[in-house]
């Protein structure tokens, strides 16, 4: 296929845009339309480049762990249906997978977390929304109450995802931002961010209560939910260095909730 | 009594947070939790101080309590991490632990 068949879409995350170059117009269609919100101009300038190749489909196995793994100066990433490398001196890469829209934001989450983690950020596994000008985080692994908090927001909410929310350290403090992955509501986030406001751990309950957390059980609960895929311990360090300084700074709390709206106005 | 020489393993991410220290073992990324007192001796395993020095020096001077107590307690601990491989520990001064 010669090139004038190829198609670049850049993807705007954070901030941090993700240029992806690909020829079959099916597939850049259905990107498009996953990361209708979340697209910069074609031309737009990107932090890294990736070719997508896509496979014909075959069988894998569902529970596959993706590998990811530094050698030669570059990111290996393998799943059983996903292959992808990338070479952060050059800023370019190519990924291989089925025509299945998941293995981009497969990819667009292990690049994330790996531009992320030197400069001080994560991607957390959490439902984010903004109220009076604050990011509240509620992070939590499945069925802990996230997308659940997101049905009962009030208008004046505005959500960031009921998935993941990707935190940056910016202007001295770290910033949310929303992200196009969506979790059960089935809705991708908004591409707006704000100051981080607090941290709540979710579970539901007969009532509504909130215990405050010390920083260390709440950088512990934090790093459980934080997503990160390297076999790398320097990045793991930075991680775990970004969890402590940003528990230190963000009051967190357990929220035991009953599924009301009335949690919405129980919030700190 | 023999001396011991605690030290923190270089091996490992930690973080003081008010009075608590999280560790990070860089093996598995296994996290562990140390209260005040672990965190005092977490704090001085320079691999240089004597145990027993630590503990007379930081827990007696810091809590009212019994010296002996005390070091039991500290050499349980240390050993228990040690056990977890986020601590070493020696007879002799070991060299000193990256922080």
């Amino acid at each position: 296929m010669n090139r004038g068949d190829r198609r670049r879409m850049v993807i705007e995350i954070g901030g941090l845009a993700i240029a992806l170059d690909c020829a079959e117009a099916g597939f850049v269609r259905l990107i498009e339309e996953n990361y209708a919100g979340f697209l910069a101009p074609s031309d737009a300038p990107a932090a890294c480049e990736f070719t997508i190749e896509l496979a014909p489909p075959r069988q894998v196995n569902p529970d596959d762990d993706v590998q990811v793994s530094f050698a030669d100066g570059r990111w290996c990433v393998r799943r059983g249906d996903f292959e992808a490398q990338y070479e952060p001196c050059s800023g370019r890469g190519w990924v291989r997978h089925t025509a299945n829209p998941y293995s981009v934001d497969t990819l667009l989450r292990i690049v994330h977390t790996l531009l992320l983690a030197p400069e001080g950020g994560f991607l957390i596994h959490a439902a984010g929304a903004i109220r009076n000008g604050r990011a509240l985080i509620f992070a939590g692994v499945s069925g802990a109450g996230k997308t659940t908090i997101c049905r009962l927001a009030p208008p004046d909410v505005i959500l960031l995802s009921d998935e993941i929310c990707y935190v940056r350290r910016q202007n001295g403090g770290y910033v949310v931002h929303g992200t196009p992955f969506a979790g059960e509501l089935g809705i991708p986030g908004v591409k707006v961010s704000a100051p981080a406001g607090a941290v709540y751990l979710p579970a539901r309950g007969e009532t509504h209560a909130l215990k405050p957390l010390k920083p260390a059980e709440a950088a512990r609960e934090l790093l459980r939910c934080i997503l990160f895929f390297a076999d790398d311990r320097e990045l793991a360090a930075n991680v775990f260095a970004s969890a402590c300084d940003f528990v230190s700074r963000t009051p967190a709390y357990r929220l035991e909730f009953r599924p009301e709206p009335s949690v919405w106005e129980f919030l700190r | 009594m023999s001396e011991l020489y605690p030290a923190r393993s270089p091996a490992t991410a930690w973080r003081r947070l008010e009075d608590e220290v999280i560790v990070m073992a860089a093996q598995d990324s296994t996290l562990f939790t140390l209260n005040e007192v672990a965190a005092l001796i977490w704090e001085a395993a320079d691999g240089q101080t004597a145990l027993a020095t630590i503990v007379r020096d930081r827990v007696c001077a810091e809590y009212e309590v019994d010296f002996e107590q005390a070091y039991r307690d500290a050499e349980e601990l240390v050993q228990a991490l040690a056990g977890h491989g986020i601590l070493m520990v020696s007879e002799s001064p070991l060299e000193p632990a990256q922080s």
